[in-house]
């Protein structure tokens, strides 16, 4: 159990293409309202961190341009990681118990639309086997799903139930990309796009940004802010390679969020699966009961901002629990191909 | 021969792995504005509703205060020289020979500076806070960009 409060959590509308917006466009107007939500003055934030990818967008050194949106004067403290904000509130929150500072403001932003967002996400690979061949992030994630079909893990009728939870649970997120309810039906009918996934298997693209701010239980108790507690958070990873790899399990997801402090009571997770049998293989990795109410936000399926949707799940799940939905709630990021890495928070309702 | 047919052959000191990547760039929506500006020859720059400064070109923000830039403000071609520096070095493909004076040019009601060149003074010439003004290019060649201006020069009377 730690004493870090999250007060406040802004998302912006997840779109497929923002249009000619730049970074400092997409991240300024969650940063306000995110800052406005709780009212923390940008002088009351000991530290900001980012997560962003300048290879979305092809922009280099965007990250360093999307400073621009915080009024960074006088000085401040800021960090940034090439990886989902989720990574970079992990950062704050290992400051946070070092006791380095006592609030942070951390946002990710991702603008994927002006490329090729499978191709671009090749670059991630290792350099000297897999990425000289290029291969994209859906035919990897095919090669999983083709995996946990033939191990008997999942089956097709409950990939297609995961998509109609997300489009389900979307309807009630004004900020979801994908809302357009489905049935087995329709989805049995739909023809295979990198078999064995469909396209409604797949995240879509989107541009968008989000903003999420921590600081002391104390400090939220003494200006009357609610909050979620953080209970505890930790992150896994799996082996670089592929091939060393049983794609049909998550040891790194299961030892996170143990380590993060699982137990039986969450009531709510969500599951950062940008394809739906990852969502399937987390609920079996993390032993999440069939109560367990999944994605209550629609999930990546409805929305995935790269450099964002992990953070999102922790910002939704906080979200949740502040509007009195759940008690205590389980916010999964990952990042990487084929759920490479894994990161858990475990909140409660304060 | 060695017994390790690897090490005959020596280490692997470089591989290639080529990607192409393709994007739609964009350059931001306040960015828009500067560009459709100077392509008519004229200088948009920004005002932040906060602190009031005045930036050109624009990316959108005020910096300083971290809100949105508001309305569009019409600057004139001149201004002053904020900070410049001799380049001696030539630069592989360009045609301008050095040595030339590289400056930055604060326009006048703006509170930033944008890189440009010095021309029509000799270079020992150049001063701090002086006045210069826009040289532009012949219309039929404006495009979006500030290249659109040939350089600056400086303002009639003000270099001894
Ligand atoms: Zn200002």
């Amino acid at each position: 159990m730690t004493d870090i409060a999250i007060v406040s959590y802004a998302q912006a509308p997840m779109v497929r293409d923002a249009g000619c917006a730049n970074e400092v466009e997409l991240i300024m107007p969650v940063i306000n309202e995110a800052l406005q939500a709780c009212g923390l003055a940008r002088t009351d934030i000991d530290f900001v961190c980012s997560g962003s990818a300048d290879y979305l967008q092809g922009a280099p050194f965007a990250f360093v341009a999307g400073v621009d949106a915080l009024g960074a004067f006088p000085p401040i403290k800021e960090s940034h990681v090439e990886m989902d904000a989720a990574w970079a509130l992990y950062e704050c929150y290992l400051k946070m118990l070092a006791g380095d500072i006592d609030s942070a403001l951390i946002y990710g932003f991702g603008k994927s639309s002006p490329g090729n967002l499978p191709e671009v996400l090749s670059l991630q690979l290792d350099p000297y086997y897999l990425q000289p061949l290029c291969p994209d992030s859906v035919s990897l994630a095919a090669l999983q799903a083709r995996a946990m079909l033939d191990a008997g893990r999942c089956t097709r009728e409950q990939m297609n139930e995961v998509v109609i939870n997300s489009r389900r649970q979307a309807q009630k997120n004004p900020r979801a990309q994908l809302r357009k309810p489905v049935s087995q039906e329709q989805l049995q009918a739909e023809v295979d796009w990198i078999a064995p996934l469909k396209k409604s298997d797949c995240c879509p693209i989107s541009d968008g940004a989000s903003a999420l701010v921590i600081c002391r239980e104390s400090q939220a108790r003494e200006m009357g802010l609610p909050y979620a507690r953080v209970v505890g958070m930790d992150h896994r990873i799996e082996s670089h390679m592929l091939g060393f790899r049983d794609l049909t399990d998550s040891p790194s997801a299961r030892n996170a969020a143990k380590s993060a402090g699982l137990h039986n009571n969450i009531e709510a997770a969500e599951l950062h699966a940008p394809f739906s049998h990852q969502e399937i293989l987390l609920r079996q990795s993390l032993g999440l009961s069939e109560n367990v109410d999944i994605n209550p936000s629609g999930g990546a399926l409805a929305g995935n901002v790269m450099m964002a949707a992990g953070l999102d799940r922790i910002g939704s799940m906080a979200a949740a629990i502040l509007r009195g939905d759940y008690k205590f709630g389980l916010a999964h990021a990952t990042s990487g191909p084929c759920l490479q890495q894994n990161l858990v928070t475990i909140l409660e309702a304060a | 021969m060695s017994s390790n047919p690897n090490e005959s052959a020596g280490p692997v000191t470089m591989m290639q792995a080529p990607l192409y990547l393709q994007y739609r760039f964009t350059a931001g929506t306040s960015s828009l504005s500067f560009l459709h500006a100077i392509k008519r020859g004229r200088l948009i720059g920004r005002r932040c509703p906060g602190c009031e400064s005045v930036y050109i070109p624009c990316r959108g923000s005020c910096a300083r205060c971290g809100v949105a830039t508001c309305d569009n403000i019409e600057l004139t071609d001149e201004g002053v020289i904020d900070k410049f520096t001799v380049v001696h070095i030539p630069i592989p493909n360009n045609p301008i020979k050095p040595p030339f004076v590289v400056a930055h040019i604060r326009l006048n009601g703006a509170d930033n500076a944008f890189h440009h060149l010095i021309g029509e003074v000799d270079n020992d010439k150049v001063k701090l806070g002086m006045k210069v003004k826009a040289v532009w290019r012949p219309e039929s060649e404006w495009d979006y960009g500030l290249d659109n201006i040939r350089y600056f020069k400086p303002l009639g009377g003000e270099h001894d």
